[in-house]
């Protein structure tokens, strides 16, 4: 007699240690392998964009704080190039460099909680500690410069709230001397451990031609081998003055676009934004950071799409003007939505274990994603 | 020898029966069950940065003693759709368990709860008991994370079964016992006779068994780390994937059973290893209380030196969560049955060879 047997359905989440956040998997289950895997999301909505319609232009930017609550700092960069464009308001030198710094410092504060977690996710607690105590240096950073951790409302449209603090220069070089061999102990403790590789390598591989056609941007894309980073292919702010590299997936421990090289990729560009931020200090010009901040924030009527390269993809603002105090329509494409899309695909065939591993791999922020 | 002692002293079997059965759970595991999680937390917290339990006690020293009141006054939480027998059998049978195979352990040469001949072969039976527990909890809970982790639990745990037994069997080839009393007794003396180094044997069999006995410590280390589900093998419980799995829907002093029953059994593995390749209770060089003439102080010194070996042991595991991620399921048995396997029969084989020879 045949044993008869059936799939499983389980509800991984909202409430689980490792969705990160309220996302909800719904899995398909034959035994431990997975035959399906339906993301479901909404249960952080708050209505983002249709709040925005009601509000007045500067009054958008601590609600974007909330979107991707990890990388508060380069949603506010994005909505106030977004603003500026669309008012032509010309941004004084010295906050370009003080937007560029705060924002690779909080790419760097972003990817250290994806590794971290990430690490956490596959049973390694320690590096998740190790992450969080350099994260809390930026956060200090952060909070001597504008007063929050989390966030801020630091860059606003035209300028920003505050200048840097006294300290701030030579609190970020001793950051940075001390960040690089933090970097150099977490490859040891876990990049490079054989358990890790193990349970990272050779799965989720995301093939180069699959990323683009689902959308995908940020470390996602460049780790299945794209050459494509915003602040080179479509220089925004001061980028185009820094010297700084596009690193890409190799497959150097499996195949190219695997969990290891999405993860990897991050850990290289921790290093590239440390290189940025060198020379940006270094360069930085004196001068007034609110001269350029209007009065009365009154965009023309109009329309305009602005993006820029946020920890974990192309963060857009598409904003329309009706030519009154608020905006007629804000219209966000939140790098984490589109990416998570490519789960179930990338789920198929693999391990329950595995779904933590990549789900990891792609590091979503939920507020992004429900906004 | 402790019943005998007990039986002259109170003169009734019975007593004496309970008080050796209860003795190691009131004096030891209990008391050690508490300094295991303190020394968790600590040791994790310092490997990682962090200061750790501070505030109750010097340095958190009662931090321990809080939570164990704290979980004594939960509410004890049965979900309605649960087997209310099996939810109820689970942690108790875990328990058993474990804390069974205290009763072979030798603590120190007058301490032994139970001085059975067959006392390796009879821990490993008896912590047997303790894979039904856990697919029981899984089962019963109701709860297809509970169930899963069950399940992995189940394979995990007899799987490495395997090759400790084939390591014990190793061992007895040597020795030609079974009783870890007897076992200690031969390792007696200096630390170049423990079975490490070759044992008590002398000329060119005891250099051949080194490197076999070093292996063979590797391998039992291992597998026992896998059946007390310990990181890089903690995937029953994973929290990361399985919430915490069989004992996801226990809360209150059922959860504490739990808890108790995996620290207990910390202790019971690391105690089997240094009993059986570390001289158990022996001293490495000697004794205090022999130089001295003072015979009272040897089994003190004793008990001493186990418990300072098995807690190295844990400290060892500690060492190792708090530095490993975890393996994946099949990874787990791959290395099992590819690798740990395979050597434990090599080195039995190797060492059958060399002890007819």
């Amino acid at each position: 007699m045949a044993l008869k047997t059936e799939e499983m359905v389980l509800n991984m989440g909202p409430q689980h240690p490792s969705t990160h956040g309220v996302l909800r998997l719904e899995l398909q289950l034959d035994g431990e392998i997975i035959s399906d895997v339906i993301p479901h999301i909404g249960y952080l909505h708050r209505c983002f964009e249709k709040h925005c319609e009601a509000m007045t232009y500067p009054q958008v930017i601590p609600y974007t704080d909330r979107m991707d609550y990890l990388a508060s700092m380069y949603n506010e960069f994005g909505y106030a190039i977004a603003v500026e464009k669309l008012m032509n308001i010309q941004v004084p030198e010295r906050v370009e460099y003080i937007r560029v710094i705060m924002g690779e410092l909080q790419r760097i504060a972003s990817h250290l909680v994806a590794l971290g977690t990430y690490g956490a996710d596959l049973g390694a607690f320690t590096p998740f500690l190790f992450c969080f105590r350099d994260r809390e240096r930026i956060l200090h950073l952060f909070e001597i410069t504008c007063g929050a951790r989390l966030l801020y409302n630091y860059i606003w449209i035209g300028g920003l709230s505050h200048d840097l603090h006294p300290d701030f220069i030579r609190l970020t070089k001793e950051f940075i001397k001390e960040f690089r061999p933090n970097l150099k102990e977490l490859n040891e403790l876990l990049s490079y451990n054989k358990i890790f590789i193990d349970r990272t390598a050779h799965v989720g591989v995301l093939p180069a031609e699959a990323a683009i056609n689902y959308g995908i941007t940020g470390p996602n894309l460049r780790a299945s081998g794209v050459k494509w980073d915003l602040r080179r292919d479509d220089p925004y702010s001061v980028y185009h003055k820094f010297d700084f590299e596009i690193p890409v997936g190799s497959g150097e421990k499996g195949k190219t676009g695997d969990c290891w090289d999405r993860y990897f990729i991050r850990v290289l560009e921790m290093e590239q934004s440390l290189k940025i931020i060198e020379q940006a200090i270094d360069q930085i010009p004196d001068g007034d950071i609110s001269s350029a901040i209007p009065k009365r924030v009154k965009p023309p009527e109009g329309q305009v799409y602005a993006r820029v390269e946020n920890p974990r993809g192309e963060l857009g603002y598409f904003i329309i003007s009706d030519g009154s105090v608020n905006p007629y329509r804000i219209k966000v494409r939140a790098p984490s939505f589109v990416n998570l899309a490519v789960m179930g695909e990338l789920c198929k065939g693999h391990m329950i274990a595995d779904v933590v591993a990549i789900l990891g791999s792609i590091d979503i922020v939920l507020g992004e994603i429900d906004r | 020898m402790m019943y005998d002692w007990l039986y002259q002293f109170t003169g009734s079997s019975i007593l004496a029966m309970f008080i050796v059965s209860l003795l190691p759970l009131f004096v030891f595991i209990l008391p050690f069950a508490l300094f295991a999680v303190l020394m968790e937390r600590k040791v994790s917290a310092h490997m990682q940065d962090r200061l750790g339990p501070m505030r109750v006690g010097y340095h958190g020293i009662l931090q321990t003693v809080a939570d164990i009141i704290k979980l004594l006054q939960k509410e004890d939480i049965v979900a309605a759709a649960t087997d209310k027998n099996l939810f109820n059998l689970a942690p108790v049978l875990v328990f058993i368990g474990s804390y069974a195979a205290f009763a072979a352990i030798p603590f120190s040469g007058v301490f032994i709860g139970s001085q059975i001949e067959l006392g390796l072969i009879y821990i490993v039976a008896v912590t047997g008991l303790v894979v039904a527990g856990i697919l029981m909890a899984g089962w019963a809970s109701n709860n297809k994370y509970s169930l899963l982790g069950a399940m992995r639990a189940a394979a995990q745990i007899i799987s490495y079964e395997i090759p400790t037994l084939l390591i014990i069997l190793t061992i007895i080839m040597i020795t030609g016992t079974v009783s870890l009393y007897t076992l200690s007794e031969m390792q007696t003396a200096y630390f170049w006779n423990w079975l490490i180094l070759g044992g008590p044997e002398t000329g060119i069999q005891k250099i051949l068994f080194i490197p076999l006995m070093m292996a063979g410590f590797l391998i039992i280390y291992i597998s026992t780390l896998a059946e007390v589900n310990r990181t890089p093998f903690d995937i029953p419980e994973a929290e990361s994937e399985l919430v915490s799995g069989y004992h996801t829907e226990y809360s209150g002093m059922k959860f504490a059973m739990f808890f108790l029953a995996e620290y207990a059994n910390m202790f019971a593995v690391s105690a089997i290893v240094s009993a059986i390749f570390f001289g158990g209770y022996q001293s490495p060089f000697g004794y205090l209380g022999s130089a001295l003439n003072l015979p009272w102080l040897i089994p003190i010194e004793q008990f001493s030196w186990f418990t300072a070996k098995g807690l190295f042991f844990i400290f060892v595991q500690m060492w190792l969560r708090w530095t490993l991620p975890r393996f994946r399921v099949d990874q787990l048995m791959e290395f099992c049955w590819k690798y740990l396997i395979p050597m434990a029969f090599v080195i039995l084989l190797l060492v059958g060879l060399i002890t007819v020879l």
